[in-house]
C-alpha cells in the first residue's frame, strides 16, 4: 500500500507498504529515520515513543496504515528546523549534561516523553514534581542510568523552559 | 569496498570533542549524535539492496534431530538462501573458552531456543514466514535441568535435612557433552580442615536467572568483500575474540574477516559470546548480497546468555566475641546447555565466595555443570553476584546469633591491606571495607514510613494501586558490602593495543586515538580522550572508529576496560609526546630537562619555553602504537586454589532502606545509598553513572528479575513479563567515592562497573529481612516468599 503522512513537518509518501508493518518499521527501515528505537517492538520499554498527531505514543503499537495523513513527530525533529549546527533543543541539551545518556539506546523515546511532559506542565503554569516525573517516564525502561540521572536531566530542562516560554513542543 | 550507512546519504562518523582531562566530568563524544537519534546502532545499519537474515531455532530443550527439510522454506517468493550446519564451511563449534557449541545445530540440540537453520529474504517477515516452513523432525528427549542432578551429587532441599538421594541419570543422553557433565570444579582449600568454633550458622541460597536485557537487540550487518572475504558491522564486547571464532567457521584467515563495531545498545556481558555474527556472514558470503540480523526481544531471550543460577550451602564459625573461625561453602552454578564464561564464573565464585573478609580457614567447593537449561555466561559481577547473597546473609544470620550488630561484625572482620585472601593472595592495595561501611552508617535516613491523612499513595508499596495507606508496612534496613577482582584472571594473558597519532590539522595540532576496545555505552570513548588531552596536552581528540585493522583490546567485560585499555592509551600517548619533545629539544637547540606538553604548546617552567605545538609537528605525522599489559596474574593451586590469582580487587557498600507491605508481601525500596573505592575517578560524572546504573541491577535481581525455566522451557521471555526496574521502582540514591589509589594501575584508579551490581541486591535483602522477620533464602524475593501463601 501507499502510506502518506506528515513526519517533523516534512510531508512523506513511500510505496510498497506491507500491511503488517509497525509506524515504528515505516520509519527506520523506509524513511531513513531510525532514530526511534527497536528495544522490544511489544510497547513495554518507551524507546520508540513518537508523537501521533502531538500526542506521544509507542510506533511499534501503531499499524503504518493508523499513520496515513496525520503528523508524526520523532527525536530527529525536536531541533527546531534551521537550528545552528550543534544546537540543541533543551531537552537534548539537560540529557547531555546531566549525564543522562549512557548506551542511549533509550534516549529518544524518554527525550519525546520528557519534551511532552515538561510542556504539559508549563501550560498549566508550572514545572513538574519528582512524583510526576516518575509517573510520565514510568513506560521508558534504561538498562544503563538506574534513572537518577535521568531525573536530573528532566529538572534541569523544565528550569531552563521555563525560563524560555518560547520553546515549542516538538508535535 | 561498499560500507554500510544508516540511509543512502549518512556514513559512519568519527567521534571528535574538546575539553575534559583526567578526573573531569567530560562529556561524551558521542553524547550529541545519541541525543540527536543520529548514532548508528547495530540495529540501524541499513545498506542499498540488503536482505534480512532470521533464525530458527529448536522449541525442544533436548532432542535428537532426525532430519531437516527446507524445501517449503526455499520455495517461499523472496527467499535467497536457507543454510543449516551442513553449510558452514569451517568448524561447526564455537565457544570463548571451550568449544562446544554448534554455529548450527548438529545432531542434538541441547537447550530450547537453540540456532537450527537461516534463511535470507527481501523483507523481515517474509524470512520469518520462511523459516516456519522448515521441517524439522525432532527425536524429543527429557531434559537435564538440576546442576547437582546432572553431577549426580545429591541435592539439599531443606535446611538441615540429610541429603536427598542421588538423582540416577539412567538414560544414554544422561552426559550432556563427550566431556560429561561437570564443566569445572575449584577447590579452596586454607587453614585447618577440620576446624571448630563457639559459634555455628549454616544455611543454604538459590539465586534465580537474570537476564542482561540491554536495551539494544542483538543485531549487524555483514558485507560481502570483493576480495572474497566479509565485512561485519556488530553490537559485540570483543572485537577480536569474535573475529577468531568467526575465521574458524568460514574457515577463513583475519585478513578476510573484518569487524567494525556499530553502535551498541548496553551489553552487560551479554554480548561476550557470537549471537548472529556467524549466521549474518554466512548468508552474506551465500547470497552475495549485505544481509542484516536484528533479534525482536523474544528472540534476543534465546539468543545470548544470561546470569548462572547458583545454589548455595554455607557454614560460617565463630567465636563469641565475632571473629571468624572458618567457612566453608559448596557453590554450583547451572551452566546450562553450553560452556561460555562458566569456568571464569567458576574461578570468581570461588576464589572471592566468602567476601571481603579475614577467614582463617576456608574450605570451598564451587561447580560448573551442564544442563539442558538456558546457557549461562557473563553478566556484570558474575561469579560474586550470586556468592555475595549468600556470604551476606550469613554475616547477618551470624550477628544475629551473637547478638551483635551487622556493621560491626563485618568492621570486626573485615579485609584490609595487607590482609590475606582465601587463596593465599595478600591484597596489597587499598582494602577500605571499613570505611566504607562507616560512611554509609553516617548517611542521615530517609523520614519515616509516611502515615496519616496525608499520604501520597505514590509513597506506598503498591503505589497508586491504592493497596495500602501505611497499615501493615514495615520499614527495614539493611547493609551489604563486596568486592570483586578487576580484569581477567589466573595467568590469562590480558592486554590491550592502542595507537595514538598526534598531527596539525587546519593549524591546530589534533590527536588521534585508535583502539579495539567496545564502548558499549559506559563512556571508555570519553575516557580515552580525556586521557589524550592528559597527556598529550591538546583539547581536540578523534576517537576512531573501533575494528579490527588495530590490535587486540580484550574484552569490555570484568571492570577492565578503563584500566587496561586506559593503560595501554596512556602509554601509547607516553611514546608519542617522548617524540614530540625530542623534536622540541632540537628546534631549542640545547638540552631542556622540563619540557611537556600542555595547552597546545611545549613548555618549559625554568626556560621559559612556550612552543606552539603546531610550530613543533610541522608536517610530521607522530604515530605509536603499544600493546600494554597489567601485571601477570597466575593460576590457581587445582587441589588448594591457592595463588596470585587476580590483580586487583573493586569494593562497593550499599545500605538499603525498604518498605514492605507485610499482608500483600510487597516491596518498596525507600532509598539506596552507596560507598566505593574507585581510586581515582577518571570521569566522576560516568563513575556515579555507573553505580547507580550497577545499583538499578543489582536491586532488579533482588526483588523482580528473574527468567522463569520450567523443565528446560523459558516461561517470560519478554519486557511484559521479564521485569526490570522502572523509574517508579528506582528510588533517590546516595553515593560516595573513595580515591585510595591503587599503586599498580594507571593514574591509580580502580575498575568501577561491576562492584555496586554486587552489593546493591544483598543489601536490598537485608532490609527486608529485617522489616519481616523472614529469613528470605531466594532471591528474587517474591510476594508469596512474604506472605507465606
Amino acid at each position: 500500500m501507499r502510506l502518506s503522512c506528515t513526519v517533523n513537518g516534512t510531508p512523506q509518501q513511500v510505496d510498497d507498504v506491507w500491511e503488517g508493518e509497525s509506524l515504528l518499521y515505516v520509519l527506520r527501515e523506509r524513511m531513513g529515520l531510525p532514530g526511534s528505537k527497536n528495544a522490544c517492538e511489544q510497547g513495554e520499554c518507551g524507546s520508540c515513543t513518537v508523537y501521533l498527531d502531538g500526542l506521544p505514543v509507542c510506533a511499534c503499537l501503531v499499524a503504518a496504515g493508523q499513520a496515513q495523513g496525520r503528523e508524526v513527530g520523532t527525536v530527529e525533529g525536536l531541533t527546531p528546523a534551521g537550528a545552528a549546527p550543534g544546537e540543541l533543543h533543551p531537552v537534548q541539551q539537560a540529557f547531555l549534561e546531566a549525564g543522562a545518556v549512557q548506551c542511549g539506546f533509550c534516549t529518544p523515546g524518554l527525550l519525546v516523553a520528557t519534551d511532552d511532559l515538561v510542556h504539559r506542565s508549563l501550560a498549566e503554569g508550572r514545572k513538574p514534581a519528582d512524583a510526576e516525573i516518575r509517573e510520565a517516564l514510568a513506560g521508558n525502561l534504561c538498562r544503563c542510568t538506574g534513572y537518577e540521572k535521568i531525573l536530573d536531566a528532566v529538572r534541569l530542562a523544565a528550569d531552563r523552559m521555563a525560563a524560555d516560554p518560547t520553546a515549542e513542543a516538538a508535535r | 569496498m561498499s560500507t554500510p550507512t544508516r540511509t543512502p546519504s549518512g556514513a559512519p562518523a568519527q567521534m571528535t570533542g574538546a575539553g575534559g582531562r583526567v578526573g573531569d566530568d567530560a562529556q561524551r563524544p558521542d553524547g550529541v549524535l545519541k541525543v540527536r537519534g543520529e548514532f548508528a546502532y547495530s540495529s540501524d545499519l541499513w545498506m542499498e539492496d540488503m536482505l534480512w537474515g532470521v533464525t530458527l531455532r529448536s522449541p525442544h530443550p533436548h532432542a535428537r534431530i532426525r532430519s531437516i527439510d527446507v524445501g517449503p522454506a526455499l520455495a517461499v517468493p523472496g527467499v535467497y538462501a536457507v543454510l543449516t550446519s551442513d553449510d558452514v564451511p569451517g568448524e561447526k563449534v564455537y565457544g570463548l573458552e571451550l568449544a562446544d557449541q554448534p554455529v548450527l545445530a548438529l545432531d542434538v540440540v541441547r537447550y530450547q531456543g537453540e540456532p537450527v537453520a537461516l534463511v535470507a529474504a527481501d523483507h523481515p517477515d517474509t524470512a520469518r514466514r520462511a523459516a516456519a516452513r522448515i521441517v524439522v523432525d525432532y527425536d524429543v528427549w527429557e531434559p537435564v535441568t538440576d546442576a547437582r542432578v546432572a553431577l549426580g551429587h545429591p541435592t539439599w532441599n531443606q535446611l538441615h535435612d540429610a541429603p536427598a538421594e542421588v538423582t540416577e541419570l539412567s538414560r544414554e543422553s544422561a552426559n550432556l557433552h563427550p566431556h560429561g557433565n561437570l564443566v569445572r570444579h575449584l577447590k579452596v582449600r586454607k587453614g585447618d580442615p577440620e576446624p571448630t568454633a563457639d559459634v555455628v550458622v549454616v544455611g543454604e541460597y538459590e539465586v534465580g536467572m537474570q537476564d542482561q536485557a540491554f536495551l539494544g537487540p542483538e543485531s549487524g550487518l555483514a558485507v560481502p568483500g570483493e576480495d572474497g572475504g566479509v565485512d561485519l558491522y556488530v553490537a559485540t564486547q570483543w572485537l577480536h575474540v569474535d573475529q577468531r571464532q568467526i575465521c574458524a567457521a568460514l574457515a577463513m584467515p583475519p585478513d578476510k574477516v573484518r569487524l567494525t563495531l556499530a553502535g551498541v545498545g548496553g551489553a552487560f556481558g551479554g554480548r561476550e559470546d557470537l549471537s548472529m555474527h556467524v549466521h549474518a556472514c554466512l548468508l552474506a558470503l551465500h547470497t552475495g548480497k549485505p544481509v542484516k540480523m536484528s533479534y525482536n526481544r523474544e528472540e534476543s531471550f534465546f539468543g545470548h546468555v544470561h546470569r548462572h543460577p547458583a545454589t548455595m550451602r554455607y557454614e560460617h564459625g565463630a567465636t563469641r566475641d565475632g571473629d571468624l573461625v572458618y567457612v566453608k561453602a559448596t557453590i554450583y552454578f547451572d551452566g546450562g546447555a553450553y560452556a561460555s564464561s562458566t569456568p571464569a564464573v567458576v574461578g570468581n565464585g570461588g576464589t572471592m565466595g566468602i567476601g571481603p573478609y579475614v577467614v582463617p580457614n576456608v574450605h570451598v567447593d564451587c561447580y560448573g555443570a551442564y544442563t539442558n537449561n538456558p546457557p549461562c555466561g557473563a553478566m556484570r559481577g558474575f561469579g560474586s553476584v550470586q556468592t555475595a547473597f549468600a556470604y551476606e546473609s550469613q554475616m547477618d544470620a551470624l550477628a544475629a546469633e551473637l547478638g551483635t550488630d551487622p556493621v560491626e561484625l563485618r568492621c570486626r572482620n573485615a579485609m584490609e591491606q595487607g590482609s590475606e585472601t582465601p587463596t593465599g593472595q595478600v591484597v596489597d592495595s587499598p582494602a577500605p571495607v571499613v570505611e566504607l561501611l562507616r560512611r554509609l552508617e553516617a548517611m542521615p535516613l530517609p523520614p519515616d514510613v509516611p502515615t496519616g491523612d496525608d499520604v501520597d499513595l505514590r509513597d506506598m508499596p503498591g503505589g497508586v494501586s491504592n493497596t495500602t495507606h501505611g497499615e501493615g508496612v514495615r520499614r527495614g534496613v539493611g547493609y551489604a558490602v563486596a568486592y570483586k577482582n578487576v580484569a581477567f584472571s589466573e595467568g590469562f594473558d590480558d592486554h590491550s593495543t592502542a595507537r595514538v597519532r598526534l598531527e596539525v590539522v587546519g593549524g591546530e595540532a589534533v590527536a588521534t586515538v585508535h583502539t579495539a576496545a567496545a564502548e558499549v555505552g559506559q563512556g571508555l570513548v570519553t575516557v580515552e580522550q580525556q586521557i589524550a588531552r592528559t597527556e598529550l596536552g591538546v583539547d581536540q581528540v578523534t576517537v576512531h572508529p573501533k575494528d579490527t585493522s588495530v590490535g587486540s583490546a580484550g574484552s569490555t567485560s570484568a571492570s577492565r576496560q578503563t584500566y587496561v585499555t586506559g593503560g595501554a592509551v596512556k602509554a601509547a600517548c607516553e611514546a608519542v609526546r617522548a617524540r614530540v619533545l625530542e623534536m622540541a629539544r632540537s628546534v631549542v637547540g640545547r638540552p631542556v630537562v622540563d619540557l611537556r606538553l600542555d595547552g597546545g604548546k611545549v613548555v618549559s617552567d625554568l626556560e621559559g619555553v612556550a612552543l606552539p605545538l603546531a610550530d613543533v609537528l610541522g608536517d610530521e605525522v607522530v604515530e605509536e602504537t603499544l600493546e600494554w599489559r597489567h601485571r601477570p596474574t597466575e593460576a590457581v593451586d587445582p587441589e588448594t586454589g591457592q595463588g596470585f590469582a587476580h590483580v586487583q580487587y573493586a569494593f562497593s557498600a550499599h545500605r538499603a532502606v525498604v518498605d514492605v507491605d507485610t499482608e500483600l508481601g510487597l516491596v518498596k525500596v525507600v532509598e539506596m545509598a552507596c560507598t566505593q573505592d574507585v581510586g581515582k575517578a577518571i570521569n566522576p560524572q560516568a563513575v556515579v553513572g555507573q553505580i547507580q546504573g550497577g545499583t538499578a541491577q543489582g536491586l532488579g535481581l533482588a526483588v523482580m528479575e528473574e527468567i522463569l525455566v520450567r523443565d528446560g522451557r523459558v516461561q517470560n521471555p519478554s519486557f511484559t513479563d521479564y521485569l526490570i526496574p522502572t523509574v517508579l521502582d528506582m528510588p533517590p540514591m546516595r553515593v560516595e567515592i573513595l580515591e585510595y589509589a591503587d599503586p599498580h594501575a594507571p593514574y591509580g584508579l580502580r575498575g568501577v562497573g561491576e562492584a555496586p551490581n554486587i552489593s546493591s541486591g544483598p543489601a536490598v535483602l537485608a532490609a527486608i529481612r529485617q522489616a519481616t522477620g523472614l529469613p528470605l533464602t531466594r532471591v528474587p524475593v517474591r510476594p508469596e516468599h512474604l506472605t507465606g501463601t
